[in-house]
């Protein structure tokens, strides 16, 4: 008797067995859409060709102030992390504090405030920041302060045989953190930089306070005049959330990269 | 088993373990390493006791002794991994006394590395650089801290990567290497640095049984052409193939020292005698 047979109907049946799971999870996800977001369009008694006229509007005009607005944040934030995450690891205790207070402060206060602070406090200083800077910073050094700290983590993540074995090659400090350490912390902490670019997406919303032409300032303006404010939040939420899922999707593409050298 | 006392700066305490100078093999050349004195800390945990070494130029010296009894540290203490807490630590003439309370002056540091660059390393768990190819890993410290060129580098990697065994795997990535193949990459990483003496930390350790015999043989040919050697190990039967001198290491001090025919079959010390036979009876 050969087991041959008996090996070929449990292989179909467990594939069968997942292509059942597949179908099943994409008609849930589809119901839902259908349900919630007919629901929410029927709430806002919205005509669709409202839709047709103002989406365009907001999805090209704003959805780019967004991405531009997040791409900004996320690398000067990222910048700063990399430099604070530096300073909290020195022996300098003076950077050492500054780097502290500077997590402290960032992470202490509410992004909303540091917006407002930057945008409309720092003028009575003298230093006068157009909308889209304004918001630029204050994102930056938000997210700064807290990817400073995910970076510590990565640095201190990276095996200390790695230093050692170039400490023993005759490396310089510097060049050991530059070539051997950094690469490897990057490493490490992309998916916590990924998901928190995916956050700044949706907290970048919070510089349509200071009149940055985004895409829940642009939906709320054009819902405002079109006496359609409720569509075009749905519209507004629809951008987001195809943003995040269009930016999940590269970010798995690029941690598998990124993955190549390990294990 | 004598404790050293703390030896005075100022003097040079006598050389410890049975007197082996007498009896020197014709190939081997001038002194290479020379450790004097040398003591550890690690807080109060006195590591090291004062060990006097020398080693010669073309000699391979196999370290061996329980675990904790301080040839790692010994070995860590010749390049700096670990600042010695007292003694002088000499490599093919440059002289360096620990400085455990100024390690990170700058003078201090840049003799360190003077230091490395004359031991070169390999660890335990082969610390091949993860995120670079095996090429790159060859070439990374000859190109950046050297000053050699590109070429020039890669030529050098692609001889010492040929000795190794391992040429048709230089674009691969250390992650797609059997351990004893990465501990060969390291090997050829560490060459291409132009060492004047290779210490070896355990080097087979941390390998599956099948894959110590690969690396042992290219330890082994380095120590026929001559290498200048100094080996912690546990492979009592590779000391004794590769091995010009064999030295016992207890409780930080260096207890017997001798060819590897006198020292595995007929030691003299009682403490030798019976760390060999618990080892060789397992």
């Amino acid at each position: 008797m050969t087991v041959a047979p008996i090996v070929a109907q449990v292989t179909a049946a467990r594939r069968g067995a997942r292509r059942r799971f597949s179908a099943i999870f994409a008609a849930v996800w589809l119901a839902l859409i259908v349900l919630i977001g007919g629901g929410m369009w029927i709430a806002s008694g919205a005509e669709f060709e409202f839709v047709l006229r103002s989406g365009p509007v907001i999805v090209l005009q704003g959805a780019g102030i967004t991405i531009l607005v997040a791409a900004l944040s996320i690398f000067f934030a990222t910048i700063l992390a990399v430099l604070g995450a530096l300073a909290r690891l020195g022996a300098n205790p003076i950077i050492n504090a500054i780097g502290s207070f500077y997590v402290s402060l960032f992470r202490g206060t509410p992004l909303l405030l540091q917006i407002y602070f930057i945008y409309f406090g720092l003028p009575q200083l003298g230093i006068v920041l157009p909308a889209i800077p304004a918001g630029v910073t204050a994102l930056a050094l938000n997210y700064g302060a807290y990817m400073t700290e995910i970076f510590r983590a990565g640095i201190q993540a990276v095996p200390r045989g790695q230093r050692e074995a170039a400490e023993a090659l005759a490396m310089p400090e510097q060049l050991v953190m530059r070539r051997i350490v950094l690469p490897q912390a990057v490493r490490i902490v992309v998916p916590a930089i990924g998901n928190d670019f995916i956050a700044m997406l949706k907290d970048s919303s919070l510089v349509s306070t200071i009149t940055v032409h985004e895409t829940l300032f642009m939906a709320q303006r054009i819902g405002r005049s079109a006496f359609e404010p409720i569509a075009a939040l749905i519209i507004a939420g629809a951008v987001y959330w195809t943003l995040t899922i269009i930016f999940s999707f590269f970010q798995e593409k690029l941690e598998r990269r990124l993955a190549r050298g390990d294990r | 088993m004598t404790d050293s006392p703390l030896p005075d700066l100022g003097t040079r305490p006598a050389p410890s373990g049975s007197g082996y100078s007498d009896a020197l093999p014709a190939h081997l050349g001038d002194v290479m390493v020379k450790l004097e004195g040398i003591e550890k800390y690690f807080d109060a945990n006195h590591v090291l006791r004062g060990v006097d070494l020398e080693v010669r130029q073309r000699e391979a010296v196999m370290l061996i002794g329980r675990s904790g009894s301080g040839k790692t540290t010994l070995l860590r203490c010749i390049n700096f991994l670990e600042e010695p807490t007292v003694g002088w630590v000499e490599v093919d003439g440059l002289r360096l006394q620990a400085d455990p309370l100024r390690d990170r002056s700058r003078r201090h540091q840049e003799q360190i590395r003077q230091m490395r660059l004359r031991a070169g390393m390999l660890f335990q768990d082969f610390n091949l650089f993860p995120h670079m190819s095996v090429l790159a890993n060859c070439i990374e410290a000859p190109t950046r801290v050297r000053g050699i060129g590109r070429d020039e580098a890669v030529a050098t990697a692609e001889r010492f990567l040929d000795k190794v065994g391992l040429l048709e795997k230089r674009d691969e990535y250390p992650a797609r290497l059997s351990g004893g193949q990465k501990q060969r990459v390291a090997i050829a990483r560490a060459l291409c640095m132009g060492p004047k003496v290779l210490m070896f930390d355990e080097p087979t350790s941390a390998l599956d049984p099948e894959l110590i015999g690969e690396v042992l043989k290219v330890m082994e040919e380095l120590a026929h052409e001559g290498t200048t050697m100094i080996v912690v190990t546990h492979e009592m039967h590779f000391a004794r193939q590769a091995a010009d001198r064999v030295v016992f290491i207890e409780n930080g001090v260096v207890v017997e020292q001798g060819p590897p025919e006198q020292m595995l079959d007929a030691p003299r010390e009682e403490a030798t005698k019976r760390f060999l036979r618990r080892f060789l009876t397992d």
